[in-house]
């Protein structure tokens, strides 16, 4: 899988609810398509998507071949204090891919 | 001769987008039974369906979800559930499901929220395979379900879903 990209605000206080976007390249084979030789193309997809903050999960995404390629989300965060922000995305392929970004926290 | 519109009507881009969010946002919560959806339902979606849902009634309430009504292209939907909550160990909301009625694939997300969450709302793109009605439930602390439900015209599948 290629680099995600996550996007925060530049800055939030403890207490504020943030916003985050993240989007990851990814075919999201759904597993209903033909190839050119009427074979059908084998799932891959990414099933799973995890956001914790300072090592806690606060959020978990399970998706279906219905979610669209490339997935990108718009999840919320009640910013408890200072920490890191870490994605992962684990797909059918077993490919698991991990993404840190560490939050700008500000007075609060 | 210079021929002149019998009924010249300004409305403001303002005015239609507030018009649209309105319409939108009245038809997500004035359906609460699925038992009203006028549209198919395949096998896939009503097992999905009733794993979430078990023996209990979905309500209308203070849950939204916005798609569009015509989708271009199916392969890209952009989605946004929202419920109101305060996000407190008393009053919460567990978890969003997204759902499609004609679709190959009944259950497309779920998203597990948690107190960090701050608020009850998540948006992303899904693909809608033709012309369909969308559903959402929404998973309270105190095991009520909330429904929200939407149709959205389809002009090109999503190919291969």
């Amino acid at each position: 899988m290629a680099k995600p990209r996550i996007k925060v605000p530049e800055a939030a206080k403890a207490g504020d609810v943030i916003e985050i976007r993240a989007i990851i390249q990814h075919p999201m084979e759904t597993g209903n398509r033909k190839d050119a030789n009427g074979q059908i193309v084998p799932r891959q997809i990414i099933h799973t998507f995890v956001a914790k903050f300072a090592g806690q999960v606060f959020f978990e995404g399970a998706f279906g071949p219905g979610i669209s390629s490339n997935p990108s989300f718009a999840i919320p965060l009640k910013v408890p204090g200072p920490g890191q922000l870490e994605l992962t995305w684990v797909d059918d392929e077993g490919v698991t891919t991990v993404e840190t970004v560490t939050l700008n926290v500000t007075g609060g | 001769m210079v021929r002149k519109p019998r009924h010249v009507v300004k409305i403001s881009r303002r005015t239609i987008v507030a018009g649209a969010a309105i319409l939108l946002t009245a038809r997500a919560v004035a359906r609460p039974a699925i038992a009203e959806l006028a549209g198919e339902r395949s096998r896939s979606f009503q097992e999905a369906y009733a794993r979430i849902v078990g023996d209990r009634t979905p309500e209308a309430g203070a849950f939204t979800m916005e798609l569009p009504e015509l989708a271009e292209n199916g392969n890209m939907v952009l989605f946004k559930l929202s419920a109101e909550s305060p996000m407190t160990e008393a009053e919460h909301v567990r978890a969003l499901h997204l759902l499609s009625t004609q679709n190959p694939q009944g259950h497309v997300a779920t998203f597990k929220l948690s107190l960090l969450s701050g608020a009850a709302r998540v948006s992303g793109r899904m693909r809608l395979a033709k012309t369909q009605d969308v559903v959402a439930l929404a998973e309270l602390s105190d095991g009520r379900i909330l429904m929200a439900s939407s149709t959205v015209q389809v002009t090109i599948g999503g190919c291969g879903i």
